[in-house]
């Protein structure tokens, strides 16, 4: 029996009798980088929602480290150790890039609500964000004003906040879009660089960068999967390439 | 090397940019005021200023217009004013009891309305205070229409006599300090931290692990305690808490203040009350004086269309863009 992080069950969510999400049986082993791919429309983003409830499903059930959590609020669900990113970048823009990174360890420290003490205690988190932020190569930005960075240095500044609260897993929803080469690169290397002893479900489109990364893969379909597997298993399976390609597989081969 | 340029920067800096040197000249002022100015006006500028920093803390530092603060605002007055008359309690007691009783009243408010945001937020504060405004309007104890009257100021500590102008200021500009010295430390306290965060990217701050909610309900009761402390400390200056503390349009007006002077800033509200204090004031006697709300109306409308950040924001703003090393105008 393999270790599953995370599971759903019969996981489905119905908009006003349109079923964006359909009877989906996820299944994440620990310590993979999973990842969830499909055409436009064919769900991804509203599983990432329901997972971290900021949807609640319609019917349907997940399974977190083998507990229920399909009832359980989003800020605790982060709280567990499952922490996501969103499509767009999710920064603080008017803080510095340090109080980003400060801002998600304060919430272990238990002083989130101490009004009557003054920020400097904070200080001692300096360091930790320093490290944190040296290892996706922000360091020299710490004092800059989120806003002025460069849309893939955000990317990494919001990789860097999530990975300060530690998490078993990450939930990156296209953690790549709108990025030229280089940062693609960037950030492929940083996804590597921070796997060990994770788990990360990624929503992704680059498939050059899912065949680089992904040991697993779940391909989603008008809401349903289609099918799950290693990434040789699924990009042969001709289903797949018809759904995701929009051509014919034999026509494929042929080409 | 550095820290030595550094230094020598900083010591060319304005002395006003000293924030110590600063605080201290205002606290001279405030100190001195009494000998210029009239007592009363003084300490009526002093509580509203309080009532608009204790609302801006919401509408500035949380993001969300509340239009229910009179609520919070009458009740300290009430409450202060009904136990002075009726137990005898010396007014530091009084002012804390009202203070309580508006922070109590925050959270049952806040219970009800932190789940809503924009406008809908801004309706069940209105509506709840409506509610307030009723009750204070039935109920025996405030005397209607008429107003709860000859509230004492009584002695403070049981020892100084306040029904002297002179010592009333000066527990007013006390209880200010200690109000405005609380908004703050909250907002650059760890639990600001947060509230910065919720305003900027709330979808992220629950992400993050953050309980949203009890982060705005928190805040919430903060600022209804700090207008209740307000509204208390007017009760006991005028010997008076009336209906107009918990009509809507004292709600409204706080949110005036607060733009006038500058919406997120320490100061701004500060600075807003004192310029709507001094003109109602001013035109009080003479015969624009009918002429008192199209003439807020009027500045209102200047204000929004053409400085959007306030008095203190813009000056902040111009400072910050034209001397950057005055330190004027940082971010908060």
């Amino acid at each position: 029996m393999t270790d599953l992080i995370l599971q759903t069950r019969d996981l489905t969510r119905e908009f006003k009798g349109f079923t964006a999400v359909d009877k989906v049986n996820l299944n994440v082993h620990r310590g993979d980088i999973h990842a969830l791919i499909g055409p436009n429309g064919a769900g991804k983003t509203t599983v990432f929602n329901l997972l971290t409830k900021y949807l609640p499903p319609t019917t349907g059930s997940i399974y977190f480290n083998g507990e229920d959590i399909t009832r359980v609020e989003s800020s605790a669900i982060a709280r567990k150790g499952m922490v996501r990113s969103f499509q767009i970048s999710a920064v603080f823009p008017k803080l510095s890039v340090l109080d980003n990174v400060r801002i998600a360890l304060q919430q272990q420290q238990g002083n989130s609500f101490h009004f009557w003490k003054s920020a400097r205690v904070l200080e001692q988190l300096n360091e930790r964000a320093e490290q944190l932020l040296d290892s996706v190569g922000l360091l020299e930005f710490a004092r800059v004003t989120t806003q002025d960075l460069s849309y893939g240095r955000k990317r990494a500044l919001e990789i860097a906040t999530t990975l300060a609260l530690d998490p078993d897993m990450l939930l990156l929803d296209e953690p790549t879009q709108g990025m030229g080469h280089e940062d693609v690169d960037r950030i492929a290397e940083l996804i590597l660089s921070i796997r060990h002893n994770r788990t990360i479900l990624m929503v992704e489109h680059n498939l050059q960068v899912v065949s680089r990364l992904a040991d697993r893969l779940t391909v989603l379909q008008r809401g349903a999967i289609l099918t799950e597997g290693d990434y040789a298993t699924v990009s042969a399976d001709p289903r797949v390439r018809e759904a995701y390609l929009g051509v014919a597989a034999d026509q494929e081969v042929a080409a | 090397m550095n820290t030595l340029v550094r230094s020598a920067t900083a010591g060319l800096r304005l002395p006003l940019s000293q924030p110590h040197l600063g605080s201290a000249l205002l606290l001279l002022a405030a100190l001195l005021a009494p000998a210029l100015i009239y007592p009363v006006f003084l300490m009526k500028f002093l509580c509203l200023a309080l009532f608009a920093c204790a609302f801006n803390l919401m509408l500035g530092f949380v993001g969300m217009l509340s239009f229910g603060h009179a609520a919070f605002l009458s009740t300290g007055g009430y409450v202060t004013g009904y136990l002075m008359i009726n137990s005898g309690i010396t007014p530091e007691l009084g002012v804390l009891a009202g203070t309580a009783a508006s922070a109590l009243l925050g959270f049952l408010f806040g219970k009800l309305s932190v789940k809503r945001e924009g406008i809908y937020f801004a309706m069940v504060t209105l509506a709840l205070s409506q509610l307030v405004f009723f009750f204070y309007l039935q109920a025996p104890f405030t005397g209607g229409e008429n107003g709860m009257q000859g509230i004492p100021r009584g002695h403070l500590f049981g020892l100084i006599d306040l029904s002297d102008n002179l010592a009333m200021y000066y527990f007013v500009l006390a209880v200010f300090l200690i109000g405005f010295g609380i908004i703050f430390r909250t907002i650059h306290s760890p639990f600001g931290q947060i509230l910065t965060a919720i305003r900027e990217n709330e979808p992220r701050a629950v992400s993050l692990g953050y309980n949203v909610r009890q982060y705005k309900l928190l805040a919430f009761v903060i600022s209804a305690a700090l207008a209740g402390m307000a509204g208390a400390t007017k009760a006991l200056v005028f010997e008076l808490e009336s209906l107009t503390d918990a009509h809507w349009h004292m709600s409204g007006e706080v949110v005036l203040m607060t733009l006038l002077g500058g919406m997120g800033t320490v100061f701004g509200p500060v600075v807003g009350a004192a310029i709507l204090v001094a003109i109602a004031t001013l035109f009080s006697g003479g015969e624009l004086g009918n002429y008192i709300h199209i003439i807020m109306g009027f500045i209102f409308v200047t204000c929004v269309l053409a400085f959007r950040r306030g008095v203190v924001g813009e000056f902040g703003h111009f400072m910050h863009k034209n001397f950057p090393a005055s330190g004027f105008g940082r971010p908060q």
